[in-house]
């Protein structure tokens, strides 16, 4: 199951072309790229591993882009996405947030029914990837 | 979202790529270009004139500019036939006595390169050892790349490129530093041009130990030293653009003040000259007051010989002591 998160979910993979003209719509709002990675893209798993620090005062997406195909050769299984953050005041928050690579099998998610107390029934999600250890949870079997 | 097109959504990929124009027809092998018109839109001219117009002399450095300033244009008009060039390697060795102007240049060199559309964004990234080295293990890495990233687009200036490499020290975080800058001059050709500066025979020594760097630079530019003439020149430059004139009886002091000062030690050529220009602002300024009195514009901007000749280059003859002037 192909995951959706962030902007340009619903759209095909961005090209590498495509992605530079995103940092560059990026930087040129005056927002600091930072790249991000997980094998764990539950939809509330917030905080995803961060690829270096944020790069500040660039002027050109050649170096943001770099720092993906980095981390795309580094973690080839993981999820990497690409965040921009407006420090502007009123907003200081991330402005634009996509995933730029996956891992080749995803596997997708699963729903857990659990009765708890007085017969009430709980539903969750269960990402199948999760069953294997961190690390080789979307390796090629 | 198995294979289920969802609310607004397009079949096919055409939503990425119907923006992007593609690239235009080449030209059919017997058309002509005109190359007076092809230089003029890319608007070059201005820059290379700007090049003579504010720097004196340096009379090879703008020659080899205007050389590769006609090559990235040839190459351009090339493309437009389809005949694929890989992109020339453009990185570059400036070496000179201080104040020769190699920071100005590479500056200039930033905003050509851009206008020729060999650099994307043309804006200049000046570091020295301290912003690439790290203080401790695994520090330099991340420093080097992060001032890398932020140069990429432009042009990375490295002011006094040999310290980078310390022969004494085996150990130092330089050498690491070298690595990384090599790879990445390598990698990343056509998103970064990167111009080493210093003095020559520093240089020298070090792309002889460092041979893989001398061999990817392929520019090596000497800035040679301004003649009496060229300094000249280049203190009216500055007096123009601060508004100030010199007077008649003045110029000749001027001229005196600059022979004897480019014999004395520590001389920096144009830097001398600005530094000379400040004090006898200074001096200007202290004179007017102590004068009293009412003063016009022409008071107020016109250097009198005695504002230069209070200069300790006129009446200390000791070559050894310091730059007090």
């Amino acid at each position: 199951m192909r995951i959706t998160q962030g902007t340009f979910s619903y759209l095909p993979e961005l090209t590498d072309g495509e992605i530079s003209a995103q940092i560059a719509y990026a930087l040129g709002n005056g927002w600091p790229c930072s790249v991000e990675f997980t094998d764990d893209p539950h939809p509330r798993n917030a905080y995803w591993e961060m690829w270096g620090l944020p790069m500040f005062d660039l002027r050109d997406p050649a170096g943001v882009l770099h720092e993906i195909n980095e981390c795309r050769r580094a973690y080839p299984d993981h999820y990497v996405r690409l965040n921009a953050y407006d420090a502007g005041y009123g907003r200081q928050t991330t402005a634009l947030s996509f995933i730029v690579h996956r891992p080749a099998a995803e596997p997708g998610f699963r729903l857990d029914r659990t009765e708890t107390a007085d017969r009430r029934v709980r539903y969750r999600m269960h990402p199948y990837a999760l069953d294997r250890p961190a690390g080789e949870r979307y390796r090629a079997r | 979202m198995t294979g289920r097109l969802g609310f607004d959504m397009r079949a096919t990929g055409s939503d990425g790529s119907g923006d992007a124009p593609g690239p235009p027809e080449p030209l059919p092998p017997d058309a002509r270009v005109d190359l007076a018109r092809a230089e003029a839109e890319s608007r070059i001219g201005q820059v290379l004139d700007a090049l003579d117009g504010e720097l004196v002399g340096l009379v090879p450095v703008k020659t080899r500019i205007r050389e590769i300033a006609a090559l990235l244009l040839v190459d351009r008009l090339r493309a437009r036939y389809g005949l694929g060039t890989a992109p020339p390697n453009l990185h570059m060795c400036f070496t000179g006595s201080p104040g020769t102007g190699k920071t100005t240049v590479a500056t200039r060199l930033a905003e050509l390169l851009h206008r020729l559309g060999y650099l994307r964004q043309g804006h200049l990234v000046a570091v020295t050892r301290d912003d690439l080295v790290g203080q401790y293990v695994g520090h330099t890495a991340p420093k080097t790349k992060e001032v890398l990233k932020r140069a990429m687009g432009g042009v990375l200036f490295i002011d006094e490129a040999y310290y980078l490499y310390r022969a004494e020290n085996e150990r130092d975080y330089g050498q690491e530093s070298i690595e990384i800058l090599l790879q990445m001059m390598e990698n990343h050709r056509d998103d970064l041009v990167v111009v080493l500066a210093g003095y020559r025979d520093r240089m020298d020594s070090f792309f002889a130990s460092n041979p893989g760097m001398s061999s990817r630079i392929a520019h090596h530019i000497d800035f040679p030293d301004y003649t009496v003439e060229e300094l000249e020149a280049i203190g009216a430059l500055m007096l123009r653009r601060d508004g100030y004139v010199l007077a008649p009886r003045t110029e000749p002091v001027f001229r005196d003040y600059l022979e004897r000062r480019r014999r004395r030690p520590r001389f920096a050529n144009a830097r001398s000259v600005r530094n000379a220009l400040e004090r006898a602002r200074l001096r200007h300024a202290a004179r007017l007051l102590a004068e009293g009195g009412e003063v016009g514009r022409e008071e107020l901007s016109t250097l009198r010989p005695e504002d230069f000749l209070a200069s300790s280059v006129f009446t200390d003859t000791a070559l050894s002591r310091n730059e007090r002037i």
